[in-house]
């Protein structure tokens, strides 16, 4: 192995691990199983929405509606619970129907109507972004709101919903580990299962690389490239349930950030073990390398109005990684 | 004796271990239309590639008019006065301009030319053009909305704008209809009396007696006949064409089994005449015919694709309607496909993964891929196969052409089948690799039928046992693969002489 594979191979991995090494070193406190712990959870929403993105990217599509479905299910849970005084189970189960409806909606829009993904993603993000004001007429939703209707709100978020956003699990010190963040490995483990090893992520992958070929190989193209919305739907809308679980409030100004942090991630990945392809794993090693940086350089009083341009000059050195270095990226790139 | 305007002495071409031309003389003369006929992967085009020029010979010399000629580039080429028209239309047009900038594009890329156009001053030029070809069509519509034939008009008409001194045509009355190749061929004659060399490429046997003054054959990257005289010998050209190859196939005839699957009065378009074909086991057809004879119809039906215009389909003698090539997969009837860089190559994976792609359902644990027996299936097609490479888990778009096609063709040889469906399975492969390919099809169709769909005629005749004919999309005739109905096979073939075929086919049927 030559030094430039070498470099395409692991340059991102120990540009990370030279991260963490010189943050240990500079910033204090950054060293540690709590501030570990935070990067994680800093990332753990992210990181579920990107893992839904990187579905799409696998069969050369795209999904731009991830951080309204993630609001959307923000803001749907806050009006089951509050103003509809239905249980968490109840929330839940809507948010999770809600995201796959969407996905399916998206997919069924590109393959059946044959519109451009960016562009029907673009439309369903516009669209949900109207929607959910509408019931609530344009106001956050918590315990006490006045309705529409001119009556008062009396629902509340109910504490087993709250302790999937709150609750941390003891792991050798107490209080450790927060639900989000078993609930974002437990995705990227299933996502990556599913792409890497089942014959289902295998068709995935060769549907984004030759859709014609894999028709013609017997593959139903449509059905998959439709399952990978919605999976991103799903996905998102879980994302959208741990939000709001840590709000405690349907907040209908929050989440701007997701679907550009979700993106970046999942295009961060590409670079990682030199796959020059989307992939769960890289996609949640990009999740985190975005958490590292930007919990390190806070720790290091940089101030917060930096973080995006931070972010971006990321992505565009992953992509330069992807795309310049790899002679792969030249034929693929989306 | 006419002037020579192209000579061309001891060309030697080399891809890698491959020689394409070995020691190549030709003499192209002023005012004679040379047509140069050849099998697929006789070097024709590596030939035309060098005097148009996109590659460079390895040996040898082309001098244009006493001159040398090397050009480097294709507008080189152009502007000594040696003009190309390809066969890939879509080439020689512009989709999205209207017909006038597509006739002058040359102008308009012309550094000397102004900034501006001016537009009236472009269609005046176009329409003198146009006439002078005798191109009837508004100069003012757009190419996208043009069928295939107009365009190969226009990419004709375009070559005639660059002044040519030798003109290259390869095949360029593949698409066109009878009345257009007659337009064309008045116009060629037309250049002939202006003193242009013409080199012409094509099999059609009409367009080889209508318009050929010489005729040159190659074989094997060598020269193996000229033919010149006030009276061509057209079958003596054919034989030099294919001669060495005939004696090459294996033909003898093989036991035929069951029937496995039939056509019953199958209609392809909606002119065309109806049809019964049956498919026997250990037997391999092949279907042949020119671009848009009809073979892709009947591919797309049998894979279900496409569903037949008329007519039904019986497989093992039960009415056989696939839904979907899943369906089609399912029941045992598989299909290589054409163009295997669009239709068929996974690009970014390996050749394991592209070998069992069809068949990743019998590989698995509750969906999850054993990839242990995945590479395993694959390192037995490899070696099969010949196939060349480091692994069997080297991406595909590291091995050459050939070894693609082998990779292809190995994934439906792979699993067995009822019916296996070959669309143009020799196409852009070396000699070495279609032996290999044809081979291995030979030796592994003892229990399925197997479809050989191809154009060039002398593919049929190397691998079929059978060779059915269709001609715009009508069923023209079957054949033994005997060497004696090969003429009969190449008539039919350019549309000619239906009543020869009817006796063979009567003797075949009866």
């Amino acid at each position: 192995m030559n030094i430039r594979s070498f470099a395409i191979r692991y340059g991102f991995l120990l540009l990370l691990l030279g991260l963490v090494l010189f943050f240990s070193a500079v910033a204090e406190g950054f060293a540690g199983p709590r501030s570990a712990v935070f990067i994680f959870q800093s990332v753990s929403i992210t990181g579920i929405l990107a893992l839904g993105v990187t579905a799409t990217l696998v069969v050369d599509g795209f999904d731009l509606s991830i951080g309204s479905v993630a609001t959307s299910a923000l803001m749907l849970s806050a009006y089951v619970m509050v103003v509809l005084e239905m249980s968490a189970f109840m929330a839940i189960i809507s948010c999770l129907i809600m995201g796959a409806f969407v996905g399916l909606v998206n997919g069924l829009l590109i393959v059946k109507a044959r519109v451009p993904d960016l562009l029907a993603t673009l439309g369903m993000m516009f669209l949900l972004i109207g929607l959910q004001r509408i019931p609530t007429e344009g106001r956050s939703i918590s315990t006490g709101m006045k309705l529409p209707s001119g009556e008062t709100a009396e629902g509340v978020y109910s504490q087993s919903f709250l302790w999937l956003g709150r609750h941390r699990l003891d792991f050798f010190l107490e209080d450790l580990i927060p639900i989000p963040v078993i609930i974002f490995i437990l995705v990227g483990i299933f996502i990556w299962l599913f792409l890497e090893l089942t014959r289902h992520g295998r068709l995935m992958y060769a549907i984004g690389s030759n859709e014609t070929a894999t028709a013609l190989a017997g593959a139903n193209v449509n059905k998959y490239k439709i399952l990978a919305y919605v999976i991103s739907g799903i996905t998102a809308s879980i994302g959208g349930i741990l939000l709001s679980a840590r709000l405690g409030r349907g907040d209908i100004a929050s989440g701007n950030n997701l679907l550009l942090d979700s993106v970046a991630a999942a295009l961060i990945g590409f670079a990682v073990l030199g796959a020059a392809k989307p992939n769960a794993f890289g996609t949640a090693i990009g999740a985190l390398f975005v958490g590292v940086l930007l919990q390190g350089l806070t720790m290091m009083n940089a101030p917060y109005y930096t973080q995006d341009f931070v972010k971006g000059s990321v992505l565009v050195i992953a992509l330069i990684f992807t795309f310049a270095l790899s002679s792969k990226g030249r034929k693929t790139g989306h | 004796m006419v002037e020579l305007a192209c000579q061309i002495s001891g060309i030697v071409k080399s891809f890698g271990l491959n020689q394409v031309l070995k020691e190549v003389d030709l003499e192209l003369p002023s005012a004679t239309v040379t047509v140069l006929m050849g099998a697929n992967g006789a070097g024709k085009s590596t030939l035309v590639k060098i005097l148009c020029g996109v590659h460079k010979a390895d040996i040898g010399r082309v001098t244009l008019f006493g001159k040398n000629f090397a050009p480097d580039s294709p507008s080189d080429a152009f502007q000594s006065g040696v003009v190309t028209v390809h066969q890939t239309i879509n080439n020689g047009v512009i989709p999205d301009l209207d017909v006038a900038s597509n006739l002058l594009i040359d102008r308009l890329a012309d550094s000397s030319a102004g900034f501006f156009i001016r537009k009236e001053k472009l269609r005046s030029e176009a329409r003198k053009v146009a006439s002078t070809m005798d191109l009837d069509l508004d100069i003012t519509a757009v190419v996208r909305d043009l069928g295939l034939a107009d365009r190969q008009m226009i990419a004709i008409a375009r070559a005639m704008t660059r002044n040519p001194k030798l003109l290259i045509l390869d095949e360029p009355t593949s698409s066109l209809s009878a009345n257009e190749a007659k337009r064309l061929f008045k116009l060629l004659a037309n250049l002939k009396k202006q003193g242009v060399a013409i080199l012409y490429i094509s099999h059609r046997m009409s367009d080889i007696r209508a318009i050929a003054d010489r005729i040159v054959t190659m074989r094997d990257g060598k020269i193996s006949g000229v033919f010149e005289g006030a009276s061509l010998d057209y079958e003596g050209a054919v034989t030099a064409m294919l001669g060495q190859k005939m004696v090459h196939a294996k033909l003898q005839t093989q036991q035929k089994g069951t029937p496995i699957f039939e056509l019953r009065n199958a209609k392809l378009s909606k002119y065309s005449n109806p049809f019964d074909l049956v498919f026997y086991k250990n037997e391999i057809i092949a279907i042949t015919g020119l671009l848009g004879s009809g073979k892709t119809a009947i591919a797309s039906a049998i894979f279900g694709l496409n569903p037949l215009l008329e007519g039904e389909m019986l497989l093992h003698g039960e009415a056989y309607n696939p839904k979907s090539p899943a369906d089609a997969i399912s029941k045992g009837i598989f299909m290589c496909p054409k163009d295997r860089s669009t239709n068929a190559v996974v690009s970014d994976f390996d050749i394991t993964n592209n070998m069992v792609l069809p068949f990743l359902d019998r590989h698995t644990w509750f969906s999850f891929l054993k990839s242990k027996n995945l590479e395993r299936k694959s390192s037995v097609s490899i070696s099969e196969l010949g196939i060349v490479c480091q692994s069997e888990l080297d991406l595909v778009t590291t091995l050459s052409g050939g070894n693609q096609q082998k990779v292809m063709i190995g994934r439906w040889l792979s699993e067995e089948s009822e019916v296996l469906l070959l669309d143009e399975p020799f196409q852009g492969v070396d000699i070495k690799a279609r032996r290999d390919i044809g081979s291995h099809i030979r030796q592994s169709s003892n229990e399925r039928a197997t479809l050989v769909f191809v154009s060039e005629l002398d593919e049929a005749v190397e691998i079929a046992d059978k060779i059915v004919v269709l001609h715009e999309g009508s069923y023209a005739g079957i054949f033994e693969n005997k060497e004696s109905n090969i003429l009969d096979i190449l008539s039919l073939y350019s549309g000619k002489s239906t009543k020869a075929a009817a006796t063979a086919t009567e003797r075949l049927n009866g």
